[in-house]
């Protein structure tokens, strides 16, 4: 079967690549495009390692078809922070050692930046559920939720 | 002279739970003990840890057991 | 040693120096490198528990398009019969003995190409009966996985092969009078299920096998030199033949101790003359990894009114799913250890049944073990009336008592844990109806071992530290405070990175809690050889001797005069004193210290659906000495989830023909984010004295305290005592309903 051509943007930066219809974002984003930041752990959906955005909304890339990234705005974790600047939220992480093994990181920051840019004063309740699709085994949350916490009082202009 | 205690296991090749035995690096102790028990063989005792003092030790060989040392052997502990 | 000192590195809260890369996603794990020309590699696996294999025909897929290699055991040289069980685990010889077995491999262009090219190999199966339970595998008339396998351990060995690999029987003092003592006896069998380690990131590997001694594995592991070991004897190949490098490791919890992929992918690649990349799918990896024991233990334990527990008695059955080698010797070295008791009688019993082979999960043995023990403890306890760290602090192990196994402790945490507990904030709440509250111990050696650490002084005095430890928590930057605290110098000035095999002597395995210890002990052994080499080069440009050279806080002073240089100064001078410096710490440390750790969970059950939310949750564990706070609290939190993870949910579920149900993470249930309040976390550092700076692993005891903790509170919630884990929706509400 002959390979689909899909224009899009990633962090920005316009991008084409070809993919086999049944290719996976996730698949082409760490393949095709040399984007290995986001993270496969189960190509189930199950464990968030893999989110991104597109067009703004948290989605699991193992379980968006690459096709469908034609004409959207994917966001990835290479797309958060810049070269000279971490993001609050990854600064965060690192102050309260939110990151053990670090797998889940790339994945959780992408999940946090799109928590707080729904509700940017959750609770701990809140940010639990929303994040209960990132799994991590090697934290216990404990740390994380900290970090997501201090992030939120940051971004709205607290300490 | 050191003391070397033998666990339920090795009582069963031994016939007996302790002994002591003079020899003051680990590899002379396992021979003496290789020598002196039929069952026990040297290449089992060596793949063993060993706690000399207290103090567990992988790998042992060249360690020094002093007069008064007590002695245990030990399965080697892997983590996790 | 450790004389109560004031650091000014160790003990801070510094920002770890791989963090940048880990929130930023630019850190290289297992599937991160790509190679030119690279093939994928994909396996074949059993879809039968228990198989004889008549026959492999791999001649199609061979031929099929885009196939670059085929590979099965017949490509495994003779060497490998050294390994026999770890190379029939990695491609199946004769047999397959679970359900995910490997069988063949192949390699080809895309992994679709992969996969479609598995189809066409035709393996002939003779179907055989799966035995899936330890206790129906030491059964007489069980289905027999090897006819080799001869029990070991007992008076005689038996001529008629069984399921049990091995025996063990350990005691002290007489059981028997001790009971007779006691006015109290509990005796109960509980159980706990097979469990996988849950890390997140699947095993991967990227190889190329070069026949001119350049071949090259980088691979997700926590023990590089230990592929290169494993690797190398199945393959037969020199050590100094094969690089391996440790990738970045998205977790391992002792999962990651064993090869799986690596001789596989690396024949793949012989054959091909391609580097080879292979990943397990998640499927795979809960089928075809290492997960942790199943095991059914019985407890005996007696106590008189008074307190004084005067004899306990323990079976320890394991699983060690398809090749021998469960973790049951650590678990009868473990089981009874945090007290204090003179009649004890232990005995275990390697059991194979047809699941994978199990694989270190934290502190292996210890979790079912205690588990049980605990369990039995907390009875004892309440029906004496006492309360349960009372109870615990009248017969606390302490130093001076002597394990069962042998060795007498020196000084060890265990009753400043539980005294903590006792004054903890949980501990004076009050609980409402539906609530209960469990307590528990727990014990793990820890171990020392070889660690290999270089350090690399610049002309600018900054300095890369070079260590083989692959970084599976934080390590790493333990490692800059203490080598920062040992040369004066700041930590932010001082890189550490993980050599691979090629650039430092062999260094052990990541596990056994031995990192912040023995790796920390290199460390400092290595940057005290800096510190030397500073006071000789300055004793040099100053024309006086190495012992008037005084060195603190990174500067040297004359003591005989009024110079001083800084470190810096040092290192841009050294090309003109001798060359540039860098000291080698090359060990087998000893002394490794062992951690205790209390637990206190919190738990509410919902009567109508079985459902249990964890309150509130404290974890009291002794580290010695916290090198960096933050990461010994995550050892501390992260046990502790995994621990209430295998108390309340995990579990492998198998059909009755022993075909793995769920393996994947939306019904092997991990605790997520939402699962878990906040956990509490006190260090009690009671100093390890042949650590420099009394450090305690703490790595693994953190996960065997809560099995019980909350096997308790959930046992308390609902005034039923449950025996066997996970306390999951299903059987808490069974109980409930049975007890009515």
């Amino acid at each position: 079967m002959a390979k689909t051509h899909v224009s899009t943007t990633v962090n920005g930066d316009p991008v084409e690549f070809l993919c086999e219809p049944s290719e996976t974002l996730l698949e082409v984003l760490r393949e095709n495009l040399n984007l290995k930041g986001t993270k496969e752990g189960c190509g189930s959906g199950d464990c968030g390692a893999c989110s991104v955005t597109v067009d703004g909304a948290l989605v699991c890339s193992c379980l968006v078809f690459a096709v469908e990234a034609e004409g959207t705005e994917i966001g990835t974790v290479e797309g958060i922070g810049s070269n000279d600047q971490l993001h609050v939220i990854q600064q965060k992480f690192l102050e309260h050692a939110a990151l053990q093994c670090g797998i889940c990181t790339p994945g959780l920051i992408v999940s946090t930046k799109a928590l707080l840019e729904d509700n940017p004063n959750p609770t701990e309740e809140e940010a639990r559920y929303y994040l209960a699709g990132n799994l991590c085994r090697c934290t216990g949350y404990d740390k994380i939720i900290r970090a997501v916490m201090d992030s939120a009082e940051a971004m709205r202009g607290g300490a | 002279m050191a003391t070397v205690i033998f666990s339920s296991e090795l009582q069963r090749l031994t016939g007996e739970p302790r002994t002591e035995v003079s020899a003051s690096v680990y590899r002379d102790l396992v021979a003496e003990l290789a020598s002196r028990y039929e069952a026990v063989h040297a290449d089992d005792l060596m793949a063993m840890a060993v706690a000399i003092d207290g103090e567990i030790i992988h790998d042992p060989l060249l360690e020094q057991v002093g007069p008064g040392s007590e002695v245990h052997f030990l399965y080697k502990i892997e983590g996790g | 040693m450790s004389e109560a000192r004031e650091y000014k590195y160790v003990g801070t809260r510094s920002i770890r120096p791989d963090g940048y890369d880990k929130v930023t996603g630019r850190a290289n794990y297992g599937a991160d490198l790509s190679l030119p020309g690279m093939v994928w590699g994909r396996v074949l696996r059993s879809p039968h528990a228990h198989a004889n294999i008549r026959s492999i025909d791999t001649s199609k897929a061979e031929a099929y398009p885009g196939v670059f290699s085929v590979a099965t055991f017949a490509d495994f040289p003779d060497s490998a019969r050294d390994v026999i069980d770890l190379a029939r685990n990695c491609l199946a010889e004769d047999k397959v003995l679970y359900h995910g077995h490997a069988v063949a491999a192949v390699a080809a262009r895309t992994v679709a190409i992969a996969e479609e090219a598995l189809q066409l190999i035709e393996v002939d199966y003779e179907v055989l009966a799966p035995v899936m339970d330890v206790r129906d595998a030491m059964l007489a008339d069980a289905p027999v996985l090897h006819a080799d396998m001869f029990t070991g351990g007992l008076a005689e060995t038996p001529d008629t092969a069984s399921n049990i690999a091995q025996r063990m029987e350990m005691s002290k003092g007489d059981v028997e009078a001790g009971f007779a003592e006691a006015d109290v006896i509990v005796e109960r069998e509980y159980y706990s299920p097979t469990v996988h380690q849950g890390y997140i990131e699947p095993h991967a590997c990227t190889v190329r096998f070069d026949e001119s001694g350049q071949s090259m594995i980088w691979c997700s592991t926590q023990g590089h030199f230990d592929v290169r070991a494993n690797t190398a004897k199945i393959l037969n190949m020199d050590l100094g033949s094969l690089k391996v490098i440790a990738s970045e490791i998205g977790g391992g919890f002792g999962g990651k101790t064993v090869v799986y992929l690596e001789p596989v992918a690396l024949t793949l690649s012989r054959k091909s003359g391609r580097a080879v990349k292979m990943i397990m799918d998640r499927e795979e990896v809960f089928m075809a990894s290492g997960p942790g024991a199943a095991s059914r233990n019985l407890i005996k334990i007696g106590a008189r009114k008074d307190g004084t527990i005067t004899a306990m008695k323990a079976r320890l059955c394991f699983e060690a799913g398809a090749f021998r080698g469960s973790p049951m010797g650590p678990g009868c070295m473990t089981v009874f250890t945090p007290y204090d008791v003179p009649n004890q009688y232990v005995e275990g019993y390697d059991v194979v049944v047809n699941k994978p082979k199990v694989a270190a999960y934290r502190a292996p043995g210890a979790p079912q073990a205690e588990y049980a023990a605990e369990m039995a403890i907390n009875e004892v306890a309440a029906e004496l009336g006492i309360d349960p760290i009372d109870f615990r602090l009248q017969n606390a192990a302490k130093e001076g008592t002597q394990a069962l196994y042998g060795p007498t402790l020196k000084a060890v945490g265990l009753v400043e844990c539980l005294e903590a507990a006792k004054n903890s904030p949980q501990y004076q709440t009050a609980l409402a109806e539906n609530q209960g509250r469990g307590l528990a111990a727990g014990f793990w050696f820890n171990i020392g071992g070889l660690s290999s650490v270089r350090i690399n002084m610049n002309p600018d005095g900054t300095g890369t530290i070079v260590e083989g430890s692959p970084d599976i928590g934080g390590s790493r930057a333990s490692m800059a405070l203490m080598a920062a605290e040992e040369l004066g110098l700041p930590s932010e000035r001082l890189k550490p990175i993980i050599g691979d095999t090629e650039n430092l002597p062999y260094s052990g395995t990541t596990g056994g809690s031995r990192t912040t210890f023995a790796t920390g002990m290199a460390v400092v052994e290595a940057a005290q050889d800096v510190v030397r080499q500073f006071k000789e080069r300055a004793a040099a440009l100053w024309n006086v001797t190495p012992e008037q050279v005084e060195y603190t806080d990174g500067v040297a002073s004359n003591t005989s005069g009024d110079d001083k240089l800084t470190a810096a100064e040092i290192c841009a001078q050294a090309e003109r004193t001798g060359g540039h410096i860098s000291g080698t710490g090359n060990i087998n440390a000893r002394g490794a210290g062992p951690s205790f750790a209390v637990h206190l969970a919190d738990v509410e059950v919902d009567k109508d659906t079985g459902k249990v939310t964890v309150l509130r949750y404290t974890a009291i564990q002794d580290a010695g000495k916290a090198v960096h706070p933050s990461y010994v609290e995550g050892q501390y939190q992260g046990g502790a989830a995994q621990g209430i993870g295998w108390a309340l949910n995990e579990e492998y579920i198998y059909s009755k023909d022993g075909l793995l149900e769920n393996a994947g993470f939306l019904d092997y249930r991990i605790p997520l984010a939402s699962d878990l309040p906040m956990i509490d976390t006190i260090i009690v550092e009671v100093p390890n004295s042949f650590h420099p700076f009394g450090v305690r692993g703490v790595g693994e005891t953190g996960i065997i305290p809560p099995l019980a903790a909350v096997g308790t509170a959930v046992s308390e919630a609902i005034n039923v005592r449950l025996t066997d884990l996970p306390c999951s929706p299903p059987r808490v509400l069974k109980a409930i309903h049975d007890n009515a």
